[in-house]
């Protein structure tokens, strides 16, 4: 390789840890000064309120003790508590709110994941009310949920969610419900009144929620189906809230596992019930709501894995510089002493990895999370169009099967020179709100199991390497940064709402969606361009990456394995879980090298990021370049493993045999080709007259898959100069200016 | 007391205190290294003089509490989103540098101009708050020099306490040796408190307070004058950061008393 090609530029290094500034232009909110002072709310509790108590050892208990409770009161003071409500409920924030939520649980985790999940389990527990209740249940509970207001005496009443049963959209059976719901009552002329029994398993706030929001299915001949319900702790009967249950990690959560029999009010089904035939019909059953509520909620998890591998490189820089500080011989001003480990090259290079893992992360949770602000109201003006014409269930499914094709034309002609395009029909897709929701909800079903499967599983195996990088102090309950808490934390949230097979059978229900694939094609060319002024992004190699992937795809879908059964099968998880994995990787770095750009594109307006622009842009793309690199090798070997795995090994005594030389023919060549006999054999397989031939599995596989060979060998080429990135990176690591101290626990 | 106070409180930021402060040469003199793109946070005693005024303000009906700051512009934005939060304020915002290096003659006549163009100002109403000192640099004398701008003659350092008699009468504890305080009578406005830590905690965040804040803290920013303040006349002969004393004994077994009889001792000496 011509090394003098890859002569490293002068380029400036960043000089101080990204700010705030840096944050809100890359995750887009420098526009939003309500999103901006709600992380300022939340980085005080998270710093002062929980990092006091991790450090004081709260963690080392299942129950739910006072101290704890300090966490929610610090929630209602900082206005937390409200973030997820609307004005007219309560809240401060209009319009939809996962941007706000995911920046919520960002702060709070990058202290603590308990501590952001007991923020997120409340918005959970009312999630059902808010997305399908009655007008008159969301008025009530919503404003039973906020701090009372100047005047108001009461006391704030929280929620918990307790469904138990596996989530919808993963092929497994949701009409499995095991709580029940019977008639207990029923006067003539009168509502009736429910009796429900209902048993839950880890349930989050369950130590202290004076509500829940519970699934439930009929056991009564007069209700039809299943639906939500909502219980009371004030209900007759038994609210018993179980025993906590015994976690290894987020020890700042309060999880138990409750037992319910209740008596409640008919007016407590979530969404209401319509009466046919003197048969209750809830107007939503458990797994339409559940359905509008997990949609969302994966989300803002993701996004906790990813703030913790951010919050790990400046406790690991100071470790790292100050390892030597105090020993006799180590004179203040040495390279030991300023440098510390950093003189050696593994520790940063290692510390690069960390950091690219979580912007990757963080970038593709907080583009979900936008995305998912956008979705809310194209989804809701969607919803209305089919109340409006009456078009239920399946009957839109129909109408979308219409309106799919008018989505790939929009997107189709998106992709057209302006001067080609018909301006008029445009214009009209781009309005028609069921084509833009369907374009958009092909996005969605892929970005939200995305994020989360990736940010949290690969999240916790790099937290792994962020403890290692502490040495033994990583593994100690005072860690700074409490790093060991951290890794374990990731665990817990790699199976928070949906284990991770839960989101790859999503996702491989959802990558074959031909609107995504559509969009996904136009990305590589999008990539492409941004290579081209952005050499060093990592956007070339992710393209190919992208492109292997796709050809692999549909090489899986037309390809039987050696046994004749089709390759590509939703229930063939052995291809389509690791493909979707892959996929992962592909939008974490796709996601990360956008957020690169809009700093680039953003920075220069902002006085105090336009000083030090240049080197956070280097820095940044050179993480993008090293994570790019990495995602390449990862959907590299799992595309390989499945292009090549599922056929059977050529055997030297059978049909394969054809494909090698016969030792006899290339000695015969010799005599009037000298050398391709020795040639030859070194080239290829060779069996000699004898048989023999070089001991070995059997012939080599031929290149039937030539396609996938050549884009493999382009995406390996496409690696040049990642580690020249990583080592810039590296470099920059070892000289940014850090802190003197963690901020906290304050 | 009847009509309130205008309450006009100067404050601005400074570097968050735990990051690494370099002193470097500049090209108009002494700076930290990287400070612009340092986190910063309000000036902590600025900051207690704040929350003073809000407290004071909630107590004493029709009372309006102004914060005056000078500071970059866009460090400023940011700072509020924290600080707007705490307790209701108007901004008044001035762009220019809030270093610990500008000369404190420019920076009081700037902010007295700017508090003296403050629509609806009541001289006659008016307590100007402040810290007695900075965090980024200790000389103590930018809020005199600012009163006597504003011809305001009863003047109060290192305030830990001020209660406001019905009559109107300023009780005021300054701090004073030896852990005292000199208590001060005041027949009332207009006064100028230069406060030490007085005795509130720092309130939390409340997002609904900065909601409403925001009204008028983005257009205070917006039209922003730009202000020119720099070193002025003064010359810096050099600049280091305090060396780090560290006289630690290391003792096994020394009983309380003994420990405590040598404190007593060393703060006698």
């Amino acid at each position: 390789m011509d090394k003098s090609a890859a002569a490293k530029p002068s380029k400036q290094l960043m000089s101080t840890l990204p700010g705030d500034d840096v944050r809100q232009i890359m995750w887009r909110f420098s526009e939003r000064y309500d999103l901006q002072m709600v992380v300022q709310s939340s980085r005080e509790v998270a710093r002062g309120v929980v990092a006091n108590l991790v450090a004081n050892g709260a963690r080392n208990t299942h129950d739910w003790t006072p101290e704890k409770n300090t966490i929610l009161t610090a929630f209602d003071e900082a206005g937390l508590t409200q973030v997820f409500m609307d004005p007219e409920d309560g809240g401060f924030i209009e319009g939809p709110k996962n941007l706000a939520l995911g920046l919520v649980a960002f702060e709070l985790a990058w202290v603590d994941g308990g501590a952001a999940t007991s923020s997120l389990a409340s918005n959970l527990g009312l999630s059902p009310i808010h997305e399908k209740g009655t007008p008159e249940q969301r008025s009530k509970y919503m404003n039973m949920a906020v701090p009372p207001q100047p005047g108001e005496d009461r006391e704030i009443k929280r929620g918990a969610f307790a469904l138990t049963e596996p989530l919808p959209f993963v092929g497994v059976d949701t009409g499995v419900v095991s709580g029940k719901l019977r008639i207990d009552s029923w006067e003539e002329g009168q509502d009736p009144v429910f009796q429900v029994e209902k048993r839950g398993r880890f349930i989050t706030n369950m130590g202290f929620a004076d509500f829940v929001t519970a699934a439930v299915d009929s056991d009564d001949a007069r209700i039809k189906g299943s639906c939500m319900v909502i219980l009371e702790e004030s209900d007759p009967g038994l609210y018993d809230r179980g025993t906590p249950t015994q976690k290894l990690v987020h020890q700042l959560s309060s999880t138990r596992d409750p037992a319910f029999n209740l008596k409640i009010p008919a007016d407590r089904i979530i969404g209401g019930y319509t009466i046919k035939d003197g048969v209750i019909i809830p107007n939503y059953s458990h797994s339409e709501i559940i359905e509008s509520v997990f949609r969302r909620t994966r989300v803002p998890v993701g996004i906790m894995s990813s703030a913790k591998l951010l919050s790990a490189p400046e406790p690991i820089i100071r470790y790292h510089r100050q390892r030597f500080r105090g020993g006799a011989s180590i004179a203040p001003g040495s390279p030991r002493f300023d440098l510390g480990l950093q003189q050696k090259e593994d520790c940063l290079q290692r510390l690069v990895d960390v950091w690219a893992a979580g912007e990757a992360g963080a970038a593709l949770g907080f583009y979900s999370a936008r995305m998912f602000d956008d979705f809310d109201m194209i989804e809701k003006a969607k919803e209305k169009i089919f109340t409006e014409q009456g078009i239920k269930g399946r009957a839109q499914l129909k109408v979308f099967r219409k309106v799919q094709k008018d989505a790939l034309e929009y997107l189709t002609m998106k992709t057209q020179p302006a001067e080609e395009q018909d301006t008029a029909r445009m214009q009209e897709l781009e309005n028609d709100t069921l084509t833009q929701f369907l374009i958009m909800d092909s996005l969605a079903n892929v970005f939200c199991p995305a994020g989360k499967l990736w940010n949290t599983g690969h999240g916790a195996t790099i937290l792994r390497e962020a403890v290692s990088l502490m040495g033994g102090y990583g593994i100690t309950e005072d860690c700074p940064g409490f790093l060991g808490q951290k890794w374990m934390d990731a665990q817990l949230e790699a199976t928070y709402e949906g284990p991770e097979a839960v989101q790859r059978r999503q996702l491989s229900i959802t990558m074959t969606n031909e609107l995504f694939l559509f969009q996904f094609r136009q990305w590589i060319n999008d990539l492409r361009k941004i290579a081209s002024t952005h050499p060093n992004s990592g956007a070339c190699t992710l393209a190919s990456a992208m492109h292997l992937w796709l050809w692999t795809l549909e090489y899986l879908q037309q390809t039987n394995d050696a046994d004749g059964k089709p390759l590509f099968h939703s229930s063939r998880h052995g291809v389509v879980f690791p493909f979707a994995d892959a996929l992962c990787w592909l939008l974490a770095s796709r996601c990360q090298i956008l957020d690169m750009l809009e700093l680039e594109a953003k920075g220069p307006e902002n006085p105090m990021v336009a000083e030090g622009l240049e080197g956070y842009v280097t820095f940044f793309s050179d993480l993008c370049h090293v994570q790019a690199a990495r995602a390449a090798g990862e959907v590299g070997r799992i595309c390989a493993e499945l292009a090549y795995g599922y056929h059977g090994h050529p055997q030297w005594e059978e049909e394969d045999r054809k494909h090698c030389f016969e030792g006899e023919d290339l000695d015969a060549l010799d005599s009037i080709m000298p050398g391709i006999g020795s040639y030859g054999r070194s080239l290829g397989d060779t069996i000699e007259t004898d048989g023999a031939h070089n001991e070995k599995a059997g012939p080599c596989a031929k290149s039937c898959r030539s396609g996938f060979v050549k884009l493999r060998a382009r995406l390996d080429v496409c690696l040049t100069g990642s580690r020249l990135s990583k080592d810039r990176a590296a470099e920059a690591l070892a000289q940014v200016m850090i802190p003197e101290a963690l901020d906290y626990p304050r | 007391m009847s009509g309130g106070f205008h309450i006009v409180v100067c404050g601005s930021l400074v570097p968050d205190p735990l990051q690494t402060l370099e002193p470097i040469e500049g090209p108009t003199g002494p700076a930290l290294k990287n400070e612009m793109m340092l986190p910063a946070v309000l000036d902590p005693w600025a900051g207690h003089a704040l929350f003073e005024a809000a407290e004071l303000a909630k107590n004493v009906p029709d009372s309006k509490v102004w914060l005056v700051s000078l500071g970059p512009k866009a460090k400023l934005q940011q700072l509020m989103m924290s600080i707007a939060q705490k307790v209701s304020f108007e901004l008044v915002a001035i762009d220019g540098s809030a270093g610990g290096f500008t000369d404190p003659f420019d920076v009081a006549a700037t902010l007295a101009d700017a508090i003296g163009k403050i629509d609806g100002l009541d001289r006659s109403k008016l307590l100007l708050f402040g810290g007695c000192a900075s965090a980024s640099r200790d000389s103590g004398v930018t809020m005199q020099m600012v009163a006597e701008r504003l011809d305001i003659v009863d003047q109060f350092l290192a305030v830990d306490k001020l209660t406001v008699g019905d009559d109107g009468v300023l009780e005021i504890l300054e701090r004073i040796e030896a852990g005292q305080y000199q208590a001060s009578s005041c027949d009332g406005a207009p006064a100028m408190l230069g406060w030490a830590t007085g005795s509130l905690p720092e309130p939390p965040n409340n997002p609904q307070v900065g909601m409403m804040n925001m009204r008028t803290v983005m257009p205070a920013l917006q039209r922003a004058q730009a202000a020119q303040v720099g070193i002025g006349g003064v010359q810096y002969a050099a600049v280091e950061l305090p060396k780090q004393r560290r006289e630690t004994r290391v003792v096994n077994d020394t009983p309380a008393e003994e420990i405590a009889q040598e404190i007593v001792d060393w703060l006698k000496a």
